[in-house]
Formats: C-alpha cells, sequence, structure tokens
C-alpha cells in the first residue's frame, strides 16, 4: 500500500506550477481518490469518517460556545443560560456541542468494537492500534473537562470525585496524593480555578486530538485498511478506489448517523445528560448521586467495584491501557473473528460485558449492583488477559477465503474491469 | 457485498448498549421509589407547542402563589411579551413591569434609588438573598424556578431487562418531559400522611417528595378551588392550576422549545430526503463494482 503512487495530472497551468513546488493536491489525491480500500468492507468502515465529522464538529461549535462563554465559576453557569436564552442559535449550537460529545463516543465505541472484532490491531497495524487508544484517552480527558465547564451540580461532583481518586496515590506514598490533588485544583477545593485551567486544557486538547488524528490516518494509509476477512489486500482486484465508491458509502453512512443525531439534538436535548446538572453548582450540597455521563459508567462500575480505593484506581486506568496491549495479548493468526468459531463467543460476552458494566454504574454502588458489577470487571480483566492469548492458541479456525474479491464476488477471475 | 450479520447485531447491541447506560443514567434517589406518572402535555413530542392561554393562566398562578417565595430571575418582563411563550400584549406586560421596583443606575450623589421596572429589567426575585430568605421562611431555601422544569425528572424504576424497551420508546417519542411531570405531580402531591407517619414541625408531607416524603414548602393550593381568578373559561381548579403553572415553568426553562421543535422537524425531513438520494447514489456507484 505504502507504494501506491497517486495517479494524480495536474491540468491547469497553475496547478502544473503548484505540483512542481508543493503537491498537496497530488498527495490527497492519492491519499483520498485513488487511494484503493478493499473492496468488501461494511458499514463498520465508515466510523472513521464519522469520527472526523464528530471532531470537526465539536471543533467549530465549541470555538462559537467560546464566544459567549465566561470561565469563572460565578459567571459559567449564568453564561450558559444566557447562550440558551438569548445567543441567536445559541441553543443550537449548545446543543449540539452537548449532544455531539455523547455522539462521538458513541461512534468510537462502535469503531473500537469494530478494531477488536476483525482483528483490526494486528501485524502490521499495531502502532494504528495504538494511536487509537491514545485519541480515546485525550478524547475523555477532553470530555471530562468539557463537562465541568456548564458548572452544574454534576459539573462540580464529578470534577471533585473524579480529581480526588488520586489521593489514593496517599497510601503508597503519603501526602504525595494530596499534593497532586491541590496541584490539579489549583488550591484545597475544586473553585473557579480549577475551572479556569479546565477550560484552557478543554481548548487545546482538541487540537492534540486533530494532531494524533493526523498520525493514526497517516498510519492507516502506510499499511491500508483490514476488512472483514482480515485477509491482506493481494490483487487490483480486492480493491477499488476510495473515491467514489467508500467516499459515497461513508456519504450515506454520515447522512444517517447525523439524521439520528439531528433527533437528538432538536428533539431530546437533555435526554443523555442529568437534570441535576440545571441547577448550579453548590459546594456545601452533594448530590445523593453522582453520576459520571453515560460514556463513562463502565470505567466508574470497575472503579467502585473494588472495595480499595488506589485498587480501584489502579483497575479504572489499566481497564483502557490494557487495550495498548491487545495486539500482543491477542495470539490467534487469523484476524477476522468471523473464522473464529470459538473466539466470538468470548467477543460477545465481552460486549455484554461492557454494556452491563455501564448499566450497574449508573446504579448506586451497593448490594447486588456491586456483586454483579465485581462479577464483569473479573470478566473484563479475565478477556484481556487470559481468553484472548489462550483461545488463539487452542483454537481452529474455519477455512479462510483465498483472496478479498473472492469472499465478494465467488472467484477472482468474476472480478469486473473498473479502472 | 457481504455485510455479516454479527457485524449488524453488533453495530445494534453497541448502540443500544450506550443508550441504555444513557438512560439508566438519568438520576435515581435514594429512599424507596416513588411512582410519577406521565401527563399529556401541549408541548410535548416532535410537534409540541406552547399552548399562549395556559402559559398566561400559569403566569397569573405563578404571580399569585409561587411569587411569595420563589424568584424567576432568568425571565425578563421582555421575554413574557416574545413569540413562542405567553405573548403577552406588550403594554399590558410595560404597565405590569411598572408595578415593579428596581434597583436605579447611581445618581449623582452616589445613591441607589428605585425605579419601576421596565421591558429588559428581570423579575425581581421576592428576597435578596439566601440569608434573608432562609431568615425568612423558618430556614428554608425557596429555590428559583426558572430552571426548576429541566433541574427535575423522574426516576425509572423498571426491572433492567425492560429498561432497552423503555429508552426506544422514549427516544423515538422525543419523551423529554420528565421535569413537568415531576413539578404537577409534586404540586398535587400534599396530601394526608398515612397514618403513623409523624410529620416535623416546619414540613409538609408530599408523596411526590423523595422518601421519606418531606418537603418544607407547604401545599401552594392550600386556599382550594377558585381562590386564583382565571380570566378566561378554565374552571379554576388547583388541578389545572397544578397544570398551568407547571407548563409556564416548561417554558421559562425552555423559551426556545418552539423555535426548537419547529426547525427540528424541517432539519429532520431535509435528512431523511438526503439519506434517501445518498443510499440512491450509492447503490447506482457499487451497481458497477459488484
Amino acid at each position: 500500500m505504502a507504494s501506491h503512487e497517486s495517479t494524480y495530472r495536474p491540468t491547469s497551468n497553475i496547478s502544473k506550477w503548484l505540483d512542481a513546488r508543493l503537491p498537496v493536491q497530488r498527495m490527497m489525491h492519492g491519499q483520498f481518490v485513488d487511494f484503493p480500500t478493499p473492496r468488501n468492507i461494511n458499514y463498520l468502515w465508515t466510523t472513521g469518517g464519522l469520527l472526523t465529522f464528530f471532531l470537526a464538529v465539536q471543533i467549530v461549535t465549541g470555538i462559537v460556545l467560546a464566544m459567549h462563554y465566561m470561565p469563572s465559576a460565578a459567571d459559567a453557569f449564568n453564561s450558559v443560560e444566557h447562550i440558551r436564552r438569548n445567543v441567536n442559535y445559541g441553543w443550537l449550537i449548545r446543543n449540539i456541542h452537548a449532544v455531539g460529545a455523547s455522539f462521538f463516543f458513541l461512534a468510537v465505541y462502535i469503531h473500537i468494537a469494530r478494531g477488536l472484532y476483525y482483528g483490526s490491531y494486528k501485524a502490521p497495524r499495531e502502532v494504528l492500534w495504538i494511536l487509537g487508544v491514545v485519541i480515546f484517552l485525550l478524547m475523555m480527558a477532553t470530555a471530562f473537562m468539557g463537562y465541568s465547564l456548564p458548572w452544574g451540580q454534576m459539573s462540580f461532583w464529578a470534577v471533585t470525585v473524579i480529581t480526588n481518586l488520586f489521593s489514593s496515590i496517599d497510601s503508597i506514598i503519603p501526602g504525595l496524593g494530596t499534593r497532586i490533588v491541590q496541584w490539579l485544583w489549583g488550591g484545597y477545593a475544586v473553585s473557579g480555578t480549577t475551572l479556569n485551567r479546565f477550560y484552557a486544557l478543554h481548548y487545546l486538547l482538541p487540537f492534540v486530538i486533530v494532531g494524533v488524528v493526523g498520525l493514526h490516518i497517516w498510519a492507516l494509509h502506510v499499511v491500508g485498511q483490514n476488512n472483514p476477512t482480515g485477509l491482506d489486500i493481494k490483487s487490483p482486484s480486492d480493491t477499488v478506489p476510495m473515491a467514489p465508491y467508500a467516499v459515497m458509502k461513508d456519504v450515506f453512512a454520515l447522512s444517517v448517523f447525523v439524521l439520528l443525531f439531528a433527533w437528538f439534538v432538536f428533539y431530546l436535548p437533555d435526554y443523555l445528560g442529568h437534570p441535576d446538572n440545571y441547577i448550579e453548582a453548590n459546594p456545601l450540597s452533594t448530590p445523593p448521586h453522582i453520576v459520571p455521563e453515560w460514556y463513562f459508567l463502565p470505567y466508574y462500575a470497575i472503579l467502585r467495584a473494588i472495595p480499595d480505593k488506589l485498587m480501584g484506581v489502579i483497575a479504572m486506568f489499566s481497564s483502557i491501557l490494557l487495550l495498548i496491549f491487545v495486539p500482543w495479548l491477542d495470539t490467534s493468526r487469523v484476524r477476522s473473528t468471523k473464522y473464529r468459531p470459538v473466539y466470538k463467543w468470548f467477543f460477545w460476552l465481552f460486549v455484554f460485558t461492557v454494556v452491563a458494566l455501564g448499566y450497574l454504574g449508573s446504579k448506586p454502588a451497593e448490594g447486588v449492583y456491586v456483586q454483579w458489577a465485581r462479577v464483569f470487571t473479573a470478566y473484563y480483566f479475565i478477556h484481556l488477559l487470559v481468553v484472548l492469548p489462550i483461545v488463539g492458541v487452542m483454537e481452529t479456525a474455519k477455512p479462510l477465503p483465498r483472496s478479498i474479491a473472492e469472499s465478494v464476488l465467488g472467484s477472482p477471475a468474476a472480478a469486473p474491469k473498473h479502472r | 457485498m457481504t455485510t455479516p450479520n454479527r457485524a449488524k447485531i453488533g453495530a445494534a447491541s453497541l448502540l443500544l448498549a450506550s443508550a441504555l447506560a444513557a438512560g439508566s443514567a438519568a438520576w435515581a434517589a435514594g429512599g424507596e421509589p416513588v411512582h410519577i406518572d406521565r401527563q399529556k402535555w401541549s408541548f410535548s413530542g416532535y410537534l409540541g407547542k406552547f399552548d399562549e392561554a395556559q402559559l398566561q393562566r400559569g403566569f397569573k398562578v405563578y404571580v399569585e402563589t409561587c411569587a411569595r417565595c420563589h424568584g424567576l430571575k432568568r425571565i425578563a418582563f421582555r421575554n413574557l411579551v416574545q413569540p413562542g411563550g405567553p405573548s403577552f400584549p406588550e403594554a399590558a406586560v410595560k404597565s405590569l413591569a411598572g408595578t415593579y421596583k428596581v434597583d436605579a443606575e447611581p445618581n449623582d450623589q452616589g445613591k441607589i434609588l428605585k425605579r419601576p421596572a421596565i421591558l429588559v429589567d428581570y423579575l425581581p426575585s421576592p428576597y435578596k438573598n439566601e440569608q434573608e430568605a432562609r431568615a425568612a421562611l423558618n430556614g428554608a431555601l425557596p429555590p428559583d424556578l426558572s430552571l426548576i422544569a429541566k433541574a427535575r425528572g423522574i426516576e425509572s424504576h423498571a426491572p433492567f431487562y425492560l429498561v432497552p424497551k423503555n429508552m426506544l420508546v422514549d427516544i423515538a417519542t422525543g419523551y423529554q418531559e420528565g421535569g413537568p411531570d415531576y413539578i404537577y405531580a409534586y404540586l398535587t402531591g400534599f396530601k394526608e400522611p398515612p397514618a403513623g407517619t409523624k410529620v416535623p414541625d416546619g414540613m409538609n408531607y408530599n408523596r411526590a417528595f423523595a422518601s421519606p416524603h418531606m418537603t418544607a414548602m407547604p401545599n401552594p393550593f392550600a386556599g382550594g378551588d377558585g381562590f386564583v381568578k382565571y380570566d378566561d373559561a378554565t374552571p379554576a381548579t388547583v388541578d389545572n392550576y397544578a397544570r398551568d403553572v407547571t407548563a409556564f415553568l416548561a417554558w421559562t426553562a425552555d423559551p426556545r422549545l418552539e423555535e426548537r421543535k419547529r426547525l427540528g422537524l424541517l432539519v429532520t425531513i431535509y435528512l431523511l430526503i438526503t439519506a434517501v438520494l445518498l443510499y440512491l447514489a450509492k447503490r447506482r456507484i457499487w451497481a458497477k463494482a459488484h
């Protein structure tokens, strides 16, 4: 794939002149127009485009909101209300940004699950996968800090609970955890100072994400896309040019996803939020149940499942950091779970586990909820640390098709000429 | 193009998963569950609109009952004139504003005197600050009501296996009226406590309030039917007071609701047509490849 040459032919004098000096059009043409994409990729492969779209939407709406938002403990909540009530289409921009964060995560979870199912992390895509985990972590940090900005009750108390986790380090080095927490807060409690720094970082991190997304796409275009068979591209008949084939499919999938997104923006803008966040932050009044946004619930359940605070924090962070090692934890020689009769059951059990943890994370940390959270937390780690290595060695894969083209068209000879 | 069925199921279950987590996150309070009935509201659903006359009646109920203790600080007099709300005639709101006194700009002696309110002023709150309210009300703090309809919700007590179905129904119908449903239940929830329940001094029994159902707020409609006079033919009953003031508070919490739903319908129709056209284009293009 790396050897793929752009078929770009400059036609006008200006484009010839530019092509000899900065061949940016040649590069774009090669990477996004005639780039060879596997002809069998399904709709799950449209999530990358969706994510790029949502990153752009979040940045554009975020910049507009920043023009009206005031990051101070006294003004933050009021300025959000000002945006909702008085700014022209402020309610729309704000709904798009708030609901957009949720849909960004919805798309990224589908994207990650697709990668896990089709073995898209396996050689030679390890770096691509690790960059993805880095983006995921950056997204989580950005979303967490963004959620603090409306300065409602849930904003305030979520920041208090999550930043306080670092104080658990006190149980290893007494005093260190407390110092870290004070350093994060910029004081002895969550305050306007904390809000100011979170705002600064919330504005910065999306541009870091843009940079890492650039590397992610670069790495993707070096090794090429995986596909539902998990087979490598062997001949031109295995591929179609990105434009118009993959592009058209991406645009259609985008329109459907945006339709669902618009439904939430216009008709269910508060469905994914929490009523308490319409109450201005009050350090003297703790809400009865502090819950994070839905996309953090599985990790929150893992945190609370473990009785020891420090171990809970370690388990929560390692549940995500472990994903970095998945390319080496999975010992199977077959990429796609489609051809792995034993592993596919474990895969769906893993998906169910994450969903169940999400449900349990929304419930009070007591009684039967904690017990089930422990069971599913255990399986989360068993899946990554035990099932992935062992099943890969023991399982006999189903016979693979000889090529991508054969899997789609029956025989490679039947591949129509399209260039 | 063979799309594996399992991949489809995978995507669907992931969607469901995230939606499930989201719905169930929507708040849980301590104590025994309180069941709150859902009401019919003119502003619910994707074609919902406020009923102007109802908002006008609700404003009257607010002024004559709630406003004694509760502020409405995010609403300016001009908002009462704007379309998509109670839409009172401008002259009526101007003369109403004139009956309220607000702080004037400092005069040339630096003194802050009072002046009659004008359209751009916000509704004055009954108490200057939290301390004054608590001192006057036996230590209780009546919340500002501007956002109360968004700041309250109703809990779902459905068993976990019904959660996905309930969520899909709420998503499909665009259910966002948990706050108004709760407020209506609360306003009509002042009942005789069950036998054996001790109600402490200064507290009131309300069956909609979270367990143990004790609230500092007394029944605002203790005066019974007829104590707020309606200017239209609507029966002046406690049930209507509760409904009308709840609808009014739904508007104060979301004054752009009508604009939002109107634009939402156009956007949805536009995107539906676009999606169909894009699908046809996609099929035509891929027909050459497979």
